[in-house]
């Protein structure tokens, strides 16, 4: 299939893919496989090979199926397979594509990262679960979701980069999505704050004091850019993404 | 040879009755049989002397003894009242919290342990240098608040502290000048509130009763006093710390005539 044809298919088909094989020079094996859909071109690169004959034939295969010329700008989806890229081999990744004036880069992924990236990833994502009081004075700080089994007493703080929940008492002070995250929320079993604190939202309590109400009940930001205190059952239909269950029940 | 108890009485903030209960305290267990030795680490700003009436006995002080200027022994000062089972360590009046080091306290209080069956801290008021010399050498703490909202959050800041400290128990609470009548009406925390709200144990409460600041005037604890109900709330204590269990007084004032009357009768009967 010479280049003209390749490209004539791909504009007709559009969903369809095709594969395009490039044996590149004479008798080496083909490292890289390209699939043109609606979305662009995706490019599959082999993960066993070296790196630079990887890139080079990625470039070869670039030159032979595209023009130079203006046209329609088309995304490139790269897999890399089982192969970890460094950041400077993921630059060199794109400047081979971006050298083709219509191609843009719109994402690399790989199987693999790092066990750092895994690890930070875990925290991220993890319940940490602390069995303790948070008194006056202390600051207890979480990257991820905290699950307080206790109280926070007045004076007292917790902090956490993702959502808060506390089994207790919540008389201190909560500051849910720390760093930025405003789907954030705070869950307590009695909510008496003397503040609390959503990513760059705060909220304080009445200077009044009362008495009713106040147990099991979240805070979360409205489309107000307000924090706002309600029952708990609301959180199912404001924030879906709570429910980690894979499926239903 | 018995190793003795070091128990620390504290609270974060001043003028809640840590040096009151120190000694009375100190008193009840000497009343009940034990060998109990006062240590007042309130340096520069000693008081428990003279609410035990001994001030014009010292010669030595504790910062006497850091320093090796004086044995413990000749520093102690004995309550005559207690043949020999009460004893004091005067604070030094003249130097500052920072003449002390929490080392050396606990090699203080460590030599101390091997010839008594209690030895009761008094800590300063603060949570500094102070704080820390009081703390370094006890095994169990007794936080000491009153019902007022600051009271109750410097206990919690203490206590929380006091959790970090991995050598010692956990903290046990005394809530002092409990006014019944105001309890009664609600301006006041309620005893339940503060206990869960610090959640620990509590080891005794102590009624707000005059006959206390004028005892202290005198030199002489409430405890020597047999009709004050504060008097009884310091002993009701020292037996649980001896691991009685003793019930809670009842604040109830008609009540509390009726019980005291009763004991009254039994007194006079005999």
């Amino acid at each position: 299939m010479n280049r003209r044809q390749c490209e004539g298919i791909q504009k007709k088909c559009g969903e369809i893919c095709i594969e395009v094989k490039v044996v590149a020079g004479k008798e080496k094996r083909a490292y890289v496989s390209m699939k043109g859909t609606k979305e662009g071109l995706t490019l599959h690169l082999d993960d066993t090979c070296a790196y630079d004959e990887l890139l080079k034939q990625v470039d070869e295969l670039l030159v032979t199926t595209t023009r130079d010329e203006e046209g329609p700008l088309v995304a490139v989806h790269v897999h890399v397979g089982n192969r970890y890229l460094t950041r400077e081999q993921e630059e060199r990744l794109r400047d081979v594509i971006r050298m083709r004036k219509n191609l843009i880069v719109h994402s690399i992924v790989s199987n693999v990262m790092t066990k750092q990236e895994a690890l930070e990833w875990k925290k991220k994502n993890e319940i940490v679960s602390v069995a303790k009081i948070v008194r006056s004075g202390q600051v207890l700080h979480i990257d991820g979701d905290l699950l307080l089994i206790g109280d926070v007493n007045p004076g007292g703080t917790v902090i956490a980069t993702g959502n808060i929940f506390v089994l207790g008492a919540l008389r201190g002070i909560a500051h849910a999505g720390y760093d930025g995250n405003r789907q954030a929320i705070i869950a307590a079993s009695v909510m008496k704050p003397t503040q609390l604190r959503i990513s760059d939202v705060m909220n304080r309590a009445p200077d009044y004091r009362t008495d009713e109400g106040n147990e099991m009940e979240c805070a979360y930001i409205d489309e107000h850019d307000q924090i706002v205190v309600d029952r708990l059952q609301l959180l199912m239909h404001l924030r879906p993404h709570l429910t980690r269950l894979e499926g239903s029940f | 040879m018995t190793v003795g108890e070091a128990i620390v009485i504290t609270s974060g903030k001043g003028g809640v009755g840590k040096t009151t209960t120190t000694a009375n305290l100190g008193t009840a267990l000497a009343l009940l049989g034990k060998r109990v030795c006062l240590v007042d680490t309130d340096i520069g700003l000693r008081n428990l002397d003279v609410i035990m009436g001994l001030e014009n006995r010292i010669i030595y002080d504790l910062v006497d003894v850091v320093e090796g200027r004086c044995t413990v022994q000749k520093a102690l000062v004995k309550d005559k009242r207690f043949e020999d089972r009460l004893y004091l360590l005067p604070a030094a009046q003249t130097s500052d919290k920072s003449a002390v080091t929490p080392e050396q306290m606990k090699q203080l209080i460590d030599d101390l342990r091997q010839d008594y069956d209690y030895i009761l801290i008094d800590c300063p008021a603060g949570i500094e240098q102070g704080y820390k010399n009081a703390v370094a050498g006890a095994d169990e703490a007794i936080v000491v608040t009153t019902p007022d909202i600051s009271a109750v959050r410097d206990a919690d800041r203490i206590i929380g502290l006091l959790e970090k400290e991995e050598h010692m128990k956990r903290p046990r609470l005394i809530i002092n000048r409990i006014r019944s009548h105001m309890l009664k009406n609600h301006d006041m925390l309620d005893i339940d509130e503060i206990v869960m709200h610090l959640s620990i144990d509590l080891l005794g409460i102590i009624v707000d009763d005059e006959h206390v600041i004028k005892a202290s005037n005198n030199g002489e604890p409430i405890v020597l006093d047999p009709n004050s109900k504060a008097s009884l709330a310091y002993r009701n204590i020292a037996r649980r710390l001896l691991g009685e269990s003793v019930p809670l007084m009842s604040l109830d004032d008609e009540e509390q005539k009726g019980f005291f009357s009763k004991i009254r009768k039994l007194f006079s009967a005999r």
